[in-house]
């Protein structure tokens, strides 16, 4: 059963620096890079020694606690370094690519001959399980559990994020032979969500359960949809997957090849001419952004402004992001800032901020908090951007004082860090609110698992 | 070098120092801090703590400014030589009575709040911004100053520092401050002679054996109480040209500034309204019992039973209370489902007190002070209810 989705509560962030729907292809990266940490609470495992050479998809990492579960090389190349913090704890593995890419042969499959067992070895086997992240607890799925549904968004409402429609044109062969495959994962369906006005090259693909979902961000957050479509009840298990890496497995399926290609949006007020590239999983940051920003007192972000991670210009593209965001760093002084009017900031008060009175206003933020961390003190201004059924800052504070019961029954297996994003933005007290549910999150997976 | 970043090297330079919160203080009131987001999401909105605080301020100007024209205005009336209401000699006589209170008020809060910041390493919060300003508004005029000292600590330690500052209190402390006054020194908080600037010094200097007029600073709700007349109109009433607590008189200005605080989304409307709500039932309950005569003229509840239920809401301090007060975000309800029990009950309670127990004429504070224990309660019903739904979702799967 279809279902309209409609959101009131929330706030769409416009800011300055909205990606043109033109696509380049961005400079070759020397160097790709994986990072264990994008692969949350994974402990993992090196399957390549430096100087090994490997093939596009041919595994680098494996999960110590599940060994099925492999993570590939983006490239062809040579493993030529591998970074190390504290307790000899693998930080980085590096991929000098070959100036001629082979992939290594998986085998093209025939779905409809396939089970879901097997589906789930060779998703395992291939390096794509762990595009699948799993709800409770935000991590990557386990394949142990079977999921009561898989949802995926192809609506994006965070702030400057890729347009799906746009990336993904095209794409449907690929997009339908990923959804028919997860289709046999569940016991249930696979839901896509598309924008109400979209012109989604998901819009006429089977074996899955449309909605068009309208209203402010976060209506494109797939935990809000969740919520509204089918809920997590406790001893529930759902999957999400973003519809990017969907082309990935979908390519699998068909060619047998694990392609990282991937295209991302280069946005946001400090980058000269934003615009999509063509480029890889793992790729340097450099060669997305070199020659293209403005000034030299900026923030690079992989992923969006709300929830992706800071990085420096040697680091690389995160594993799940489609974008590369660039504001200004806020880090200077503002005379009288706590009690001037202020018109080019936003805000969901009317406190002398002005922001109500311009709707359509493109706003160009920096990263400054906009005033100190203290105790949470206003009430109220949460449920405004907070589209769930759960109350966001009394599950915030038995996630402080780490209380288990209340926590889940408070709803923590429906809630992931992203879903507390504006919650965060619009927090007068300036407390670390996605911070706090991942670390309540990471508790209940250790005490309750 | 300009003024920018010198500050920015003190401090730099006062990391790990015993001082710098003190430091901070002043340094966070001209430049927002140059602290940049390293968790979560990358930007944040442009509201914080001081600038919401300061818009409470601000709604409280005006009853402050007003407050001080009525206290010279009060004072000179009674005192058989009346002056106009906007006269200079009206407010400079106010300003020099209720500047002190303000200033009192202040520093010894304030001073606390650094002293505590400082034992503790952190920064100094912004919460007393608002307590201070309510406090001076919220006492008679001729409050002694030491008194308003004591008074103010024992409001911030026991009512607030105790508890961990700013956001963790349970009580208001501004309120803990006015009740620690009525109960420690009464005769100072009520009666007859306390709301007209100088009426306790005549009473002091008539029982001295010197022959002059008795002057009268009863409020109008302490006249109801005694079953007595009082001579004043409801545009009086309404525009504030009564005796009372410093700020608390005019509901107009109060009215304007509550309208403002729901505009700005600073404070709840919901709170303010249910307490509206629960005061005129309370009010027309009241009525009703006189009406259908089980009250009669004997009786000692007669006078304030019989007050027509909507001046409940123009007399004394519950408009006060209930925009500036009752919506305190720490103290308060905070889901808002509970917003409207907690708001309509402030209401319903202030009058309740209001009249039955005439030696504490001012219902709100006690009213609200309740309510404060009573909102987590009210809160933990709310939220059950939300944890009750996603049970009975899970039963309705597995059933």
């Amino acid at each position: 059963m279809s279902k309209d989705i409609h959101i009131k509560k929330g706030l769409d962030i416009k800011l300055k620096g909205e990606a043109t729907k033109l696509t380049e292809n961005a400079i070759a990266s020397d160097v790709y890079t994986l990072m264990p940490e994008d692969f949350h609470s994974i402990i993992p495992k090196l399957s390549v020694k430096i100087g090994s050479q490997v093939k596009a998809g041919e595994a680098v990492l494996y999960n110590k606690t599940n060994e099925e579960m492999k993570f590939p090389s983006p490239v062809s190349g040579e493993v030529c370094d591998i970074v190390r913090g504290e307790k000899r704890k693998i930080l980085a593995i590096k991929i000098k690519a070959d100036s001629e890419q082979q992939f290594f042969d998986f085998g093209a499959k025939d779905l409809k001959a396939m089970n879901a067992d097997e589906i789930k070895s060779h998703l395992l086997a291939t390096g794509c399980w762990p595009f699948l992240k799993q709800r409770p607890y935000d991590v990557i799925a386990n394949p142990a559990n079977t999921p009561k549904a898989i949802f995926v968004s192809a609506y994006a409402s965070a702030p400057l994020a890729a347009d799906y429609d746009y990336v993904l044109a095209g794409k449907e062969k690929e997009l339908q032979a990923a959804i028919t495959a997860l289709s046999k994962l569940t016991t249930g369906e696979v839901h896509v969500s598309i924008g109400k006005n979209a012109n989604s090259p998901l819009a006429g693909l089977n074996n899955l359960n449309l909605h068009k979902v309208s209203g402010p961000h976060p209506s494109g957050n797939v935990g809000t949809q969740i919520n509204k479509i089918s809920p997590v009840n406790k001893g529930e298990t759902v999957w999400t997957i973003n519809p990017q890496d969907l082309v990935i497995i979908g390519e699998l399926f068909l060619t047998g090849k694990f392609n990282a290609e991937r295209i991302v949006a280069l946005a946001g007020s400090s980058v000269e001419a934003p615009k999509y590239y063509k480029t890889k999983i793992g790729s340097s940051i450099t060669s997305l952004v070199n020659g293209k920003l403005k000034g030299n007192n900026n923030r690079i972000i992989s992923g969006n402004v709300l929830t992706g991670k800071a990085k420096n210009i040697k680091e690389n593209l995160g594993y799940y992001d489609n974008m590369i965001s660039v504001i200004p760093e806020g880090n200077d002084y503002e005379l009288f800032g706590w009690n001037l009017p202020v018109f080019n900031k936003i805000s969901i008060s009317r406190a002398l901020t002005f922001s109500w009175l311009m709707p359509n206003k493109k706003y160009d933020l920096n990263t400054n908090t906009n005033g100190e961390h203290r105790a949470f003190v206003v009430t109220g201004a949460y449920e405004e951007v907070f589209p769930l059924d759960i109350y966001p800052m009394q599950i915030l504070k038995s996630c402080m004082y780490q209380d288990l019961d209340e926590m889940e029954q408070m709803g923590m297996y429906e809630v992931a860090p992203e879903d507390f994003a504006l919650t965060e933005f619009v927090c007068v007290s300036k407390q670390p609110h996605q911070e706090i549910i991942r670390k309540g999150l990471d508790l209940m997976l250790k005490e309750i698992g | 070098m300009g003024l920018k970043e010198k500050l920015h090297t003190i401090k730099e330079n006062g990391k790990g120092k015993k001082w710098l919160p003190a430091f901070e203080a002043v340094h966070t009131f001209l430049y927002t801090p140059n602290e940049t987001t390293h968790s979560g999401g990358h930007i944040k909105g442009a509201d914080d703590l001081k600038r919401t605080m300061t818009m409470v301020v601000l709604a409280l100007i005006p009853c402050l400014i007003f407050g001080m024209f009525n206290t010279g205005f009060q004072h000179f009336k009674a005192f058989g030589a009346p002056v106009e209401f906007l006269s200079m000699d009206a407010f400079w006589f106010g300003f020099l009575k209720v500047l002190p209170l303000v200033v009192v008020s202040y520093v010894v809060g304030l001073g606390i709040e650094v002293l505590f910041a400082i034992i503790k390493g952190h920064e100094v919060e912004e919460g007393y911004f608002v307590t201070g300003m309510l406090v001076p508004l919220i006492v008679p005029v001729d409050i002694p100053l030491w008194m308003l000292s004591v008074a103010v600590i024992f409001g911030v330690v026991i009512g607030k520092e105790i508890f961990g500052g700013t956001g963790m209190n349970i009580l208001n402390p501004a309120l803990i401050i006015r009740a620690f006054l009525f109960f420690a020194y009464p005769t100072w908080m009520t009666g007859d002679k306390v709301w007209v600037s100088g009426a306790v010094e005549r009473a002091n200097e008539m029982a001295a054996g010197v022959d002059v007029a008795a002057v009268s600073g009863e409020t109008i709700l302490g006249s109801l109480a005694q079953g007595k007349e009082f001579a004043y109109s409801v545009y009086d009433m309404f525009f504030g040209f009564i005796p009372g607590s410093v700020g608390e008189t005019s509901t107009f200005l109060i009215l304007l500034a509550g309208l403002f605080l729901i505009f700005t989304k600073i404070a709840s409307w919901r709170i303010m309204v249910s307490a509206v709500i629960g005061a005129l039932v309370m009010g027309l309950m009241f009525n009703g019992v006189v009406n259908v005569g089980w009250i009669t003229e004997g009786s000692k509840f007669y006078s304030l039973m019989n007050t027509v239920f909507w001046h409940h809401l123009i007399l004394g301090g519950f408009a006060f209370g209930v925009v500036f007060m009752a919506t305190d975000p720490v103290t308060g309800s905070q889901t808002n489902k509970g917003k409207w029990i907690y708001g309509f009950f402030i209401g319903f309670i202030s009058i309740m007190i209001r009249v039955f127990n005439p030696a504490y004429p001012e219902g709100v504070m006690l009213a609200i002070l309740l309510m404060n224990v009573f909102a987590p309660t009210i809160d933990h019903f709310i939220v059950r209810s939300n944890v009750k739904g996603r049970l009975k979702r899970l039963k309705a799967k597995t059933a």
